[in-house]
């Protein structure tokens, strides 16, 4: 017999968890206390936000359910935004917290809260263990679930006096559960049927999201583009899926997307989604598109297949062998009059004459992406600093872009990054975000140092919150309020007093030096970028 | 288009407000639902009557199918189901009214189950067709109190949901 805490940690082991990120109190402390001899690394977050963020990074890199830890109470609802920010992003999460002790829960005791009924609208599932011979099944289960079809976050809410029950251990070898068996083969009559129907059309287009990194199916995604020559676009979630300067990509859709990628959308005949939930900041108007367009959906969750737009071929399955089989059916075919076609329509973002001391915001990125290494890690965080990342930064293969674009939660980028790098100690990470955005998330600065993780963070300082300030300005007569930052600090200074090296840049002239600087450091490096306050986002 | 669905879910604490929690979630608007162990006590009976139009029901099946504790969605036409709703109606009786009600209650089939000098309960347990015209015959006399269960539908003949 074993005490649950120490089952819990045995769970984590049995999943091959080699980091957690979290923050503790009295009423997970039996958990902790286990975990005190255990070989999983614990991070100190400096809110416990920021410990969901942090798994959510370590989750998109390693493509596995990653975990983070809170106490009851208060640390579970300031868990909260990290798990609807993983709900709508589809990234499968471990949230446990501790709850108060079984007898006393609805008795309003100290930090006490109905955490499974305030995270129900947007978690894939959650647990309030009460027996404690079911943990280790309940555990494996959540793995499970997390991980497989549609991903998600699952929260297991664990009283102390649970934790500190004696259980024999066993862990489950499978999963018995007769309500959840997600679809993952595709229909194989279906699958032909889009071929013939990308075959007889003149202009097809893929759009491709999220989904395809959750699938693991990027390598299937771009063998599928090359072979049928189908021109793509991707949603924000999908950034990175194609190498920025591959020949058939043509960027990024939507509201703060691309000409030449919207016009793609417009001009095409049959629309081809995969891993792509027709998001409104993608696609403003679908009925428009419906009418006009054969539609083609192929997606995990067959709740989305329909919801957002009307499918004359709908496919429910894993993308990756769905994709894998579509290249081996589909016919190679040249498509370059309809990709020059395209191709033709010019992105001309602008970037404004230089203003004095201030640099350009969407070529400094360019630059950045020509300075750090093939298979960066990039995150953005929320606001213009995230579509000017989105639209300048350039991806090479091996490049991997995260964001969030499901919530646009402020204050991921730098949690994200932790986690990212936690998971992939090798390659670089760099988190890019506004000045408002990383006032969400400055105290991380503390575990970044306790944890020497060597993350890169750029912020692009316009003393605003720039994308609420171009919304008024150019929706509300530019009658600006809440929107000023004049309160913050000298960033740089700040890095130093954590003993964070830091630096900033003024003009384009020193970029590539300061670029140059924080590329070449193997600590953690703060990059402060004076940006114009009126810079506009697209 | 009134639409029936019938949702058999796992018995446990937590699934009634899961599933009622995605109804207000996603905005579907509910006329009622009725829920109770079935034969097999591991499962429980939800059936559900719900407005909407057809994008709305498709997408109603497909939200509570993605629900982890659903172990089966049928949302079933008119014609294929028997359904029944027990109501209990008190309704304004003085004495010299009450052999009228009493009559209307022996053709409809209903039972009254509670008297005082001044109102009868009704206990009537038929379709949804059938209840709407009791209750236009009882209007007159002033119907005081309705408590309802809420509609329960099965298939007509030998099919079952399993
Ligand atoms: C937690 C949270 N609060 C509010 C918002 C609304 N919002 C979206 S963008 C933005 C401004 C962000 O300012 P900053 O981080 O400085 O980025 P900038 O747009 O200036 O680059 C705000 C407030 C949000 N997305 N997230
Ligand atoms: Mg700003």
């Amino acid at each position: 017999m074993i005490r649950a805490a120490k089952a819990m940690v045995r769970c984590l082991e049995k999943e091959g968890i080699k980091v957690v990120f979290g923050y503790p109190g009295a009423a997970i402390c039996p958990f902790y206390d286990e975990l005190y001899s255990s070989d999983i690394k614990h991070v100190l977050v400096r809110h416990e936000a920021n410990a969901g963020h942090a798994a959510s990074g370590a989750a998109r890199i390693t493509g596995k359910p990653a975990v983070c830890i809170a106490t009851s109470g208060p640390g579970a609802t300031n868990l909260l935004t990290a798990i609807a920010t993983a709900y709508a992003d589809s990234i499968p999460l471990i949230c446990i917290t501790g709850q108060v002790s079984t007898d006393q829960i609805g008795c309003d005791v100290f930090q006490e809260v109905d955490i499974t009924g305030a995270a129900e609208p947007f978690v894939k599932y959650s647990y309030l263990i009460k027996d404690a011979k079911r943990l280790p099944e309940i555990f494996r289960e959540a793995f499970y679930l997390a991980g497989t079809g549609r991903k998600g976050p699952v929260l297991i809410d664990v009283p102390v006096d649970v934790q500190n029950e004696m259980i024999d251990f066993s862990y489950p070898e499978e999963v018995k559960m007769r309500t959840y068996k997600p679809t993952v083969k595709g229909n194989p009559v279906q699958i032909k049927k889009i071929c013939e129907a990308i075959e007889a059309s003149e202009k097809p287009l893929i759009c491709a999201g999220g989904g395809v990194f959750l699938a693991d199916a990027k390598d299937e995604l771009l063998k599928f583009a090359e072979k049928s020559g189908v021109p793509a676009v991707s949603t924000m979630m999908g950034l990175s899926l194609f190498p920025s300067d591959h020949p058939i990509y043509l960027g990024m859709l939507g509201m703060h997307g691309v000409k030449s990628a919207n016009r793609a959308v417009n001009e095409c005949d049959t629309m081809i989604l995969i891993g792509a939930r027709v998001g409104d900041r993608a696609v403003r108007s679908p009925s428009f598109l419906s009418q006009s367009k054969q539609i083609i959906h192929i997606d995990i969750d067959p709740a989305e297949i329909g919801k957002n737009i009307p499918v004359d071929i709908p496919l429910v399955g894993d993308c990756k062998s769905i994709l894998a089989e579509m290249s081996e059916k589909i016919t190679e075919r040249d498509r370059s009059e309809w990709l020059n076609e395209v191709r033709a329509i010019k992105n001309d973002i602008a970037i404004n004459e230089e203003t004095e001391g201030f640099i350009n915001p969407k070529a400094f990125l360019r630059k950045l992406s020509d300075r750090m290494p093939a298979d960066t890690i990039c995150v953005a965080d929320v606001g213009q600093n995230q579509i000017w990342c989105c639209n300048n930064y350039a991806f090479k293969e091996s490049g991997r872009f995260l964001t969030t674009g499901g919530m646009g939660t402020m204050g991921y980028s730098v949690p994200c990054a932790v986690g990212a790098k936690m998971a992939a100690p090798e390659r670089e990470v760099v988190a890019v975000c506004g000045d408002g955005s990383f006032q969400m998330q400055m105290m991380e600065l503390a575990t970044i140092m306790q944890e020497k993780i060597a993350v890169k963070i750029i912020i692009m300082r316009n003393n605003k919150l720039g994308m609420v300030r171009e919304l008024q300005t150019n929706g509300y007569g530019d009658r600006q309020i809440a929107v000023a930052l004049d309160g913050s600090p000298d960033f740089v200074a700040l890095a130093k007093a954590y003993g964070i090296e830091s630096d900033r840049v003024t003009t384009m002239a020193e970029a590539e030096e300061k670029i140059e600087k924080l590329a070449a450091s193997d600590k953690p490096y703060l990059l402060e970028c004076n940006v114009y306050k009126l810079e506009s986002t697209l | 288009m009134k639409h029936t669905i019938s949702v058999l879910v796992e018995n446990h604490a937590g699934v009634l407000s899961r599933v009622s929690g995605l109804f207000s979630r996603r905005g579907f608007n509910i006329d009622s639902l009725a829920v109770g162990e079935t034969n097999d006590p591991t499962l429980s009976r939800i059936t559900i009557v719900a407005d909407g139009d057809e994008h709305t029901a498709q997408q109603l099946e497909k939200q509570l199918n993605k629900l982890v504790d659903t172990v089966k969605v049928r949302t079933f036409s008119p014609d294929e189901l028997l359904t029944r709703e027990l109501q209990l109606i008190k309704v304004s009786a003085a004495p010299n009214q009450r052999s009228e009600i009493m009559t209307i209650c022996e053709i409809m089939n209903a039972k009254i189950i509670d008297m005082t000098t001044n109102t009868l309960t009704v206990e009537i347990c038929d379709s949804p067709v059938h209840l709407h015209r009791m209750h236009d015959l009882l209007e007159g006399y002033g119907i005081k109190e309705i408590v309802r269960t809420g509609v329960i539908a099965i298939q007509k003949g030998s099919a079952t949901i399993k």
